[in-house]
């Protein structure tokens, strides 16, 4: 056994480490607790573009931990698209935590860089894993960490934000329990790949409780993405969540998504029979209305971060009408836009954070408000990710959102599908450039600005940007390897013979 | 009344009563609505594995029929992370009414049942 071997442990096991050494280090010498999360993040990046390439040839990596053989131990399975959301939550992390670090931000309370780590390993895990009671483990060490880093910075609003935000994910938590034990009783598996195989077996008189616990499972991850009736959660966590951390949970509800493509080709796919493709009827109407709601969001917000909640809404919506149509092409498209999606959110963020820090009382507000140093430079960035967010050219906004028009009208009623994009696109650049010329354009006068802030506030911004703008120029190779991942999930049978081996059918 | 007429009926009754609590306004019967949410998904857990009396889940030299003990071992795992879960939302709640001076859910400035009834009288 190499390293080389131990690849798809790495990105849980790092961040598991590097964790409590931060805890330990923080206090006294703070300088090299920064450093020690810096480290695991950039190390868990290498992994990741590691098994990004790993991955390119169509290779699936399975790692049974403690050499238990597949449907008896836990697995992990690093596919195409494992390692596409792996290089996106450590991509993301980076640029998270440097704009914590940079704005200072991480010292308000001595438990930022550990809770930041957690919170990485549940994240990664939950995109590495191949049994679906460890995916509720995932669920749950990721949300435990992000209850932690939604309330750092203390303060009413947050604690008011935190008891709804967790109590929702409790109930969702409990409902994941409720899918997991049908799906145990019915087949006696909990791996997924394995469950694949079982569930053609169920007798037909069983195939009622398959299809509750097929939309039990949709209805948790639904909750977890904010799809609308289940998004009330959302705006008011992120919106008070501090700014650096909300960067981050740009890729929370990322993560319902990703489990909703990973299990429900996998286990309810075609051989499911009465439960094949259970949610699919009821997705496609809800990610339109998730669209519509996100950009009206964007078009009545009060405030640039709460704009910003609503933008995750709105683009989680558009993700989900291509994710719905369970077409290889669909969601070849999907996962480009995935990509873009969660980057932009982030920073769309990380700018409403760099306008706070600027304009003092008036905050984020999108009210006039006094003159403040770089609002040139704010403004230009503003748009920039605003373009991004709504989909405009040149950003690769578009070009996911041209892939996605292209891609769905193979279905039957896309008519709808084009109509709810075209319109939500045309209120969220309204909204945008609403409120962007009201903050850098209307200044009243004889206000006093804040003291202005170091620039160094600006970079991490600036490195989301320019992410987007490699994505775009870097499209061509981005939508191949999101076709290729496309395929690979709907591959049934592929990935049952990699996880369970070659006797499988 | 059989063994599975009394699991099932128990766990009925407590989502039953959970989802009423749940849906109350205020953190603390939300808190034991969300407690009893978990001890019905628990014993819906234990109960996948099938009921049967008189079967140890571990190896025995002396028997030859076994139950399931996987369930058991999902249980387990259940009941220590909604232990931590519920333990984090009663702080949470706690530290919540003590700031904001509310328990209500929404943390909306309502005035208290007790209030309520003292004008009334």
């Amino acid at each position: 056994m190499t390293v080389l071997d131990h690849l798809p442990i790495l990105p849980v096991a790092i961040p598991a480490l590097a964790a409590p050494l931060t805890l330990l280090a923080m206090r006294r010498y703070p300088r090299l607790a920064i450093a020690i999360a810096f480290a695991s993040c950039a190390a868990m990046l290498a992994c990741a573009l590691a098994l990004l390439v790993q991955a390119s040839g169509g290779a699936i990596t399975v790692y049974a931990l403690g050499e238990w053989p597949a449907p008896f131990g836990i697995v992990l399975v690093a596919d195409r698209l494992a390692a596409i959301m792996l290089v996106l939550a450590a991509a993301l992390a980076l640029i998270a935590l440097l704009h914590a670090v940079l704005t200072g931000i991480d010292r308000k309370g001595w438990h930022f860089h550990p809770l930041f780590q957690f919170q990485l390993m549940g994240l990664n895990g939950a995109f590495l894993t191949g049994d679906l009671f460890n995916l509720f483990v995932f669920f749950e060490v990721l949300l435990i960490a992000s209850y932690g880093l939604l309330l750092h910075g203390q303060g009413p609003a947050r604690l008011k934000a935190g008891v709804q935000y967790v109590v929702v994910n409790l109930v969702g938590s409990s409902l994941f329990l409720i899918a997991l034990a049908l799906l145990y009783a019915l087949t006696g598996t909990l791996n997924m790949a394995d469950l694949g195989v079982r569930v053609e077996q169920i007798a037909p008189a069983d195939q009622g409780l398959l299809r509750i616990a097929a939309l039990l499972l949709a209805c948790v991850f639904a909750i977890k993405a904010a799809v609308v009736p289940l998004h009330l959660w959302l705006p008011r966590t992120y919106d008070v969540a501090t700014p650096a951390v909300a960067g981050l949970f740009a890729i929370m509800t990322k993560v319902g998504v990703y489990s909703l493509i990973r299990v429900v080709p996998q286990v309810f796919g075609d051989g499911a029979g009465a439960a094949a493709w259970a949610p699919a009827p009821f997705l496609m109407p809800a990610a339109l209305v998730t669209a519509a709601v996100g950009f009206a969001g964007v078009f009545t917000a009060r405030s640039l971060s709460e704009q910003a909640s609503y933008a995750i809404i709105g683009s989680t919506g558009t993700l989900l009408i291509a994710v719905a149509g369970w077409e290889t092409a669909m969601l070849g498209a999907a996962l480009y836009y995935l990509v873009h999606s969660t980057i932009a959110g982030a920073a769309l963020f990380l700018v409403a954070d760099v306008v706070t820090r600027r304009r003092a009382g008036a905050a984020d507000n999108c009210s006039p408000g006094p003159d403040f140093a770089g609002r040139q430079g704010v403004g230009l960035m503003f748009m920039a990710a605003a373009i991004a967010a709504t989909g405009l050219p040149p950003l690769s906004g578009f070009i996911g959102k041209l892939l996605i028009l292209k891609s769905v009208t193979a279905l039957p009623d896309w008519g709808w599908a084009w109509g709810v994009i075209l319109v939500t696109t045309l209120f969220g650049v309204i909204g945008f450039a609403r409120a962007g010329s009201v903050i850098f354009w209307k200044v009243t006068q004889g206000d006093t600005a804040a003291a202005a802030p170091p620039r160094s506030d600006m970079i991490a911004p600036a490195i989301a940007l320019a992410l987007l703008a490699a994505l775009s120029a870097g499209a061509g190779w981005a939508t191949a390897y999101g076709d290729a991942a496309a395929a690979q999930v709907f591959d049934r049978t592929a990935t049952a013979r990699a996880v369970l081996g070659e006797g499988a059918p | 009344m059989t063994y599975e007429f009394l699991v099932a009926s128990a766990i009925g009754v407590l989502v039953a009563g959970a989802i009423f609590l749940a849906l109350r306004a205020r953190t603390f019967q939300v808190v034991l609505g969300l407690t009893l949410l978990s001890y019905a998904v628990n014993l819906f857990l234990f109960a996948s594995g099938r009921l049967v009396l008189n079967r140890p889940p571990i190896w025995d030299k002396t028997v030859t029929e076994y139950t399931d003990p996987l369930p058991q071992a999902l249980v387990l795992t259940a009941i220590v992370i909604t232990f931590g879960m519920t333990a984090f939302v009663v702080i949470l709640a706690l530290r919540s009414f003590l700031e904001t001076g509310s328990d209500h859910v929404d943390g909306d400035n309502v005035p208290s049942d007790d209030s309520q009834q003292e004008k009334g009288e």
